[in-house]
């Protein structure tokens, strides 16, 4: 190697560090987004011969009256479980003071979020049962003289499952805008208070237009992950009682490995990657453009 | 009433209304404080309960006592899937760290033509949902003949992107001198690297291991999908699916739950300044 020219030296050294990594990455990462693509054209099924068939997949995804049930789901999730996540900004507000033990009731708030969803499942599976805590203690204060169906009744499944999903994620957007309001200088909220304003006032004028960038971040963070929302479906309710729990992403996955129909499962799952990208782009751009913040995915 | 009177009363006044407000704002902390971790008391004080109905909430009814892990370790296999847990974890934190930080030093620290490129598909693909992918990586798993291997297992779930631009942000703050006073010595490019560069990142490195090690210990959809045989299962999933088949012995899932939470609870409690600075670092960047 010592004949060669130290440019191309250093080129190959520094290939040789990324190799392992890059390979890696490659067959794990990059060949399954891209190879997600020409496969949602094709009908591949386990048994059968592999055949390219155009758009039949997407035709066939708009006339599925299935598919239809769970995107009318996803976008009933999208549209109550995000806004209820902004709610952790009074959270970050009221956990942001200076007193005795209160960064034990911090890490309080935040064991959710390092828990694994089937110990959450299994958690409020059991508290949500027809015979468990919750129908117990309602039925003892005398509210209800009937056992609650929660997770197990069409009609209220849903609702489980954006309690069990905003439960386990206030913590975590809770310490985001912590970090957000205590890189605030405590100068400006001073200066406000001595100008006379109060101290919502102060709040609301000062603090949460300077929590811009943090607002922004977790809104699209919490967008994303409930159009994608798949893990708290698989333990809890497999899409079910009657299809009402029914998700896109989860409706992916079924088609995939209950149907072994992976090209109809692949050209799902890209409808789906198209409208993530797309709120992942805003943030990233958001992010290059100074918005003071990168994305970590 | 002479004035000092007057104001020693209103300063014990405002005193007696700072004190109120100070319980208040302890009572409300401690309001929320049950609706996040008391599930988790619930289920702990529930995996000590034998005897009684579990679902009674008198919790003065029945025996406490060992019995549930006692009969969980023995009738379900705990330590088996724990084991299965700590080949699948400290692989994938293996392979992760060595690799990861392997790959971001000459991204960081280097030049040569296209450092751009790779540094580009790095960041696409943290954008990229992983979900999106899950059907090709089981049919290249199955090409690769490691359908039902602890490998399987391990290599979709190693080196992440985000590890890798994490390391390379640690490696930019190492001092440039550094590095040129190890190149007078002579020493190999390898050398420098384990030597001189991995000990400057160790703090980055901890951060990693400890996402690395939430992530892998809680994951439990990949091993569903590759692991044909339940004994290869990990904790967590092994739960999802014990909890399917033995409903009626709740006490035993709830011990097995208990078990399966406790390091990651611990590794959180013990590392939560470096994680929480991690996390929030994400935003400020």
């Amino acid at each position: 190697m010592s004949q060669l020219k130290p440019k191309t030296r250093r080129t190959i050294v520094a290939y040789c560090f990324m190799a392992p990594a890059l390979v890696i990455l490659f067959f794990f990462a990059v060949i399954p987004v891209v190879g997600s693509i020409p496969l949602a054209f094709c009908d591949y099924s386990v048994l059968g011969q592999t055949m390219f068939i155009g758009f039949a997949n997407f035709i066939r995804a708009f006339n599925d009256p299935e598919f239809k049930i769970a995107i009318l789901n996803s976008v009933l999730f999208v549209l109550t479980v995000p806004p209820l996540q902004i709610l952790s900004i009074l959270l970050a507000i009221f956990v942001n003071k200076k007193i005795r033990g209160i960064s034990i009731f911090r890490v309080l708030y935040y064991i959710p979020v390092v828990t694994s969803m089937v110990a959450v499942s299994i958690i409020w599976g059991f508290l949500f049962d027809s015979n468990g805590a919750i129908n117990n203690l309602l039925m003892q204060w005398g509210w209800i003289s009937q056992p609650l169906g929660f997770k197990d009744s069409p009609d209220s499944a849903m609702l489980c499952i954006m309690f069990i999903t905003v439960w386990q994620g206030l913590g975590y957007y809770m310490m985001l805008y912590l970090a957000g309001i205590q890189s605030i200088p405590a100068e400006l909220d001073e200066a406000a208070l001595i100008d006379g304003a109060s101290r919502f006032q102060a709040m609301v004028k000062v603090k949460i237009p300077l929590l811009k960038p943090y607002v922004w971040f977790c809104t699209l963070t919490s967008l994303i992950s409930a159009v994608g929302v798949f893990d708290i479906v698989f333990v809890l309710t497999q899409g079910g009682p009657n299809d009402s729990t029914m998700v896109i992403n989860y409706y992916s996955y079924y088609k995939a490995f209950n149907d072994y129909e992976f090209g109809y499962s692949a050209a799902i799952g890209l409808v789906l990657a198209v409208i993530t990208s797309v709120f992942s782009i805003a943030v990233f751009l958001y992010g290059k453009k100074g918005g003071g913040m990168t994305y970590d995915g | 009433m002479t004035d000092n009177a007057a104001a020693a009363k209103g300063g014990a006044a405002r005193h007696a209304k700072k004190t109120v407000l100070k319980i208040l704002r302890y009572a409300v902390l401690t309001l929320i404080a049950a609706i996040f971790a008391g599930p988790f008391l619930w289920l702990l004080i529930t995996s000590f309960r034998t005897g009684a109905n579990l679902y009674d909430l008198n919790l003065l009814v029945g025996a406490y006592s060992l019995d549930n892990f006692v009969g969980v370790i023995k009738f379900m296999n705990i330590p088996q899937y724990i084991v299965n847990t700590l080949i699948i974890t400290v692989g994938a934190i293996a392979i992760d760290v060595v690799f990861s930080s392997l790959c971001a030093y000459p991204l960081a620290m280097m030049k040569f033509p296209g450092k751009k490129a790779v540094f580009g598909i790095l960041v696409a693909l943290m954008i990229v949902p992983a979900a999106a992918g899950l059907v090709i990586t089981y049919l290249t798993i199955t090409y690769m003949h490691l359908l039902n291997t602890f490998m399987g297992c391990i290599l979709p779930c190693s080196v992440g992107a985000f590890s890798i631009i994490l390391l390379r942000q640690a490696y930019f703050g190492i001092p440039k001198e550094l590095m040129d006073a190890a190149k007078i010595d002579g020493a190999g490019e390898l050398k420098i690297w384990s030597r001189i560069m991995l000990p400057e990142i160790k703090p980055t490195v901890t951060t990693v291991i400890i996402f690395d090690f939430i992530g892998n210990w809680n994951q439990f959809l990949w091993p569903v999908i590759i692991m044909q045989d339940p004994q290869k299962y990990p904790l967590a999933t092994a739960l999802q699916y014990l909890n399917g088949m033995f409903n009626y012995k709740f006490g035993y899932i709830a011990a097995g739950t208990i078990i399966s939470i406790i390091p990651v609870i611990l590794v959180f409690l013990c590392f939560q300044k470096n994680y929480i600075e991690a996390v929030a670092g994400a935003v400020k960047g």
